[in-house]
């Protein structure tokens, strides 16, 4: 049963001209079987949590420390993190222009399952796979994220975790910008995954929305750098009609 | 009226109305004079030896081929050089290799010129394709071996016929190439450029093109990888002398090891009294290690308010951190990410070559350079 441990991170993100701290020493943990929803107002500093642990040369982490399964992910490339079990789903995910994506996903397959799948196989475990998504088949063909709409790249990232099978996915607004039809079939996406209860979810949202069809065991509000609250899913609801005022100002005082 | 082309009015067949370049010029102030082995100073210059190199033509039976004397009317109709090294090349080759396809004829196989360098030392080649009225053909200019040569190539596109070159300059690793390909469309003719360039010393080709009437449309592209040492050098010069043409340059080139040099020049003039031009060129450098140099210089003259659309771009750079982070997190390793993010930087101007055989030569030379820089 896998573990992600967070253990008193501090990161700051290098700008052209400085060093600017970000996140202010977040502890976490996440064990296999639990979805976590991490849910915070823009700015706070959730998209630099999910691309710290991911390893962005970006981030830069100035104490703290990360273990996946005891293993210090730190320590770890950024490629050597995802073979260990780590998926980040981006925010933002890049465009990759001339890289297909069944090009990409089959290298990216190979490098994580340690083998090349057959070819034969491995087509017929990305047409399902993209069916399931609803994305259409001619997009195999395709640049990576090439011209893909927001919704689009947001269901190719489901797609990856689906395929690439990761101990810890950690999800980044991958509810924002998708319609009700888009987020239903993202969240069965997600839902199937997290299914066998021998994997662990790190859910980051901005919203509750996609919290009534992927449902959280635990929900951490992140202010200005830090957890400021954990509670059940009823945190989330109150969240909800209460929005992150309160929590900001809790934040602003530390 | 429309304006007059420069290409008419500059230049002359006479090496005596130029001189000996210096390396001022602005037209040759990217190359390295010193590592064209006289090729500017002409076979009676100081630089001795007479080389060798061999033109051998495989088309099909529908399409002539000959070999004929510069006094041929048919050649050197279509240009006049604009530099010393064109009018010695003229002056100098032996003879001209003449490919003609005859009217209305489609040719289904790529013509291929062979050019092969056999023996050092100077020499000089005269390449006439032309196609005549609404014919339909692709050419393979290939070139390989040792030389120091110099040539002209005239493409004669005949009213509504479109052509296909494909030019690779895959020379041996001491050769010195100074080539000029002279575009000349037809009305309603169509022509599709494909430099590549891998090898030699030194290689440089300027392409012309002029449009001899209206609704002539024009694309030259090019892929270089230019290795530690090799100088690469495009020149580019699109004139819209005439009303309703296009044109479209896109050149993408990839350099690594110490001292690549690449040069891009893509000059587009829109001239006097033309209108409905639509014009666009690009040029991208992907910059694999240190010690590098790209100089990439578009340039638009535009002398008509009457234009459809003219734009140029012109980036260099590394390759993107982003693109590699993505990859990466996706559990590839390092130098595989960078390796699918180079061949996708190429993968598009290849796809567009659409001669399977250069295709494929293509990708494996890309992947023998990709090895070498691992
Ligand atoms: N690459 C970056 N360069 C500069 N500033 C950044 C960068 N990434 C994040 N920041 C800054 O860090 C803070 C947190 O950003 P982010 O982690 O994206 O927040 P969230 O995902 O919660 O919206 C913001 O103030 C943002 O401006
Ligand atoms: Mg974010």
């Amino acid at each position: 049963m896998s573990t992600l441990e967070i253990r008193d991170l501090h990161v700051s993100v290098e700008t052209e001209t400085e060093s600017k701290p970000i996140l202010r020493g977040v502890n976490l943990t996440v064990r296999a079987g639990e979805t976590h929803a991490l849910m915070g107002p823009n700015g706070s500093g959730k998209s630099t949590l999910a691309y710290a642990i991911a390893g962005h040369p970006k981030y830069q982490i100035t104490s703290g420390t990360v273990l996946l399964d005891g293993e210090d992910l730190l320590e770890m490339t950024v490629d050597e993190r995802a073979r260990a079990g780590l998926f980040l789903a981006m925010q933002y995910p890049v465009e990759v222009p001339g890289v297909t994506v069944s090009n990409f996903l089959r290298s990216a397959v190979t490098a994580v399952r340690g083998e090349a799948p057959k070819l034969r196989e491995f087509t017929k475990e990305l047409s399902g796979a993209m069916k399931s998504l609803a994305i259409d088949p001619a997009f195999a063909q395709r640049g990576l994220n090439e011209g893909f709409s927001g919704g689009e790249k947001k269901r190719h990232e489901i797609l990856q975790l689906e395929l690439l099978k990761p101990k810890m996915a950690v999800l980044d607004e991958t509810d924002s910008g998708l319609d009700v039809d888009a987020l239903k079939v993202v969240s069965e996406g997600v839902n199937r995954f997290s299914a066998s209860g021998e994997v662990g979810v790190l859910l980051i949202t901005h919203y509750t929305r996609i919290l009534r069809y992927v449902k959280p065991d635990f929900v951490h509000v992140f202010v200005e750098g830090a957890i400021v609250e954990e509670g059940g899913p009823e945190l989330a609801e109150r969240l909800e009609a209460e929005g992150y005022e309160r929590f900001a100002k809790a934040g602003a005082s530390k | 009226m429309p304006a007059v082309s420069k290409l008419d009015t500059a230049g002359s067949f006479e090496t005596a109305d130029f001189p000996v370049p210096n390396g001022r010029e602005e037209e040759w102030r990217f190359t390295p004079l010193r590592r064209l082995r006289g090729l500017h100073t002409g076979p009676d210059g100081t630089e001795g030896g007479e080389g060798a190199v061999s033109v051998a033509v495989e088309a099909e039976p529908a399409v002539r081929v000959e070999t004929v004397g510069l006094d041929d009317e048919r050649v050197g109709a279509s240009f006049t050089p604009l530099e010393r090294v064109s009018a010695l090349a003229y002056r100098h080759a032996a003879g001209a290799t003449l490919v003609t396809v005859p009217k209305e004829t489609q040719v289904e196989r790529p013509v291929v010129v062979a050019v092969r360098g056999e023996r050092p030392g100077q020499a000089f080649g005269h390449t006439v394709v032309r196609l005549e009225p609404f014919a339909t053909a692709t050419v393979v200019l290939d070139h390989a071996g040792s030389a120091t040569y110099a040539d002209n190539v005239e493409f004669v596109v005949g009213d509504g016929a479109a052509l296909t070159v494909v030019s690779v300059h895959d020379w041996g690793r001491d050769a010195v190439h100074v080539a000029y390909h002279h575009v000349s469309l037809g009305r309603d003719a169509r022509f599709r450029g494909h430099a590549v360039t891998l090898g030699g010393d030194l290689v440089r080709v300027s392409a012309t093109v002029r449009y001899t009437a209206p609704g002539g449309d024009a694309e030259l592209n090019g892929v270089y990888f230019t290795d530690a040492g090799q100088h690469h050098e495009h020149r580019l010069l699109v004139d819209h002398s005439q009303s309703h043409c296009r044109s479209r340059v896109e050149y993408k080139g990839a350099l690594q090891g110490d001292d690549a040099h690449a040069v891009w020049i893509g000059d587009v003039i829109i001239g006097v009294g033309t209108e409905g031009t639509d014009t666009y060129e690009y040029n991208r450098n992907l910059v694999l290690t240190d010690n590098t140099r790209v100089d990439s210089v578009p340039n638009l003259e535009i002398f008509t308010g009457e234009v459809l659309g003219a734009g140029h771009a012109s980036a260099s750079g590394r390759l993107d951190d982003l693109h590699l982070f993505y990859l990466q997190a996706r559990g590839i390793e390092a130098e595989e990410a960078r390796r699918l993010v180079v061949r996708g930087f190429f993968a598009e101007m290849i796809a567009r070559l659409g001669v399977p055989e250069v295709e494929e030569r293509l990708t494996a030379a890309i992947e023998r350079e990709l090895e070498r820089s691992a």
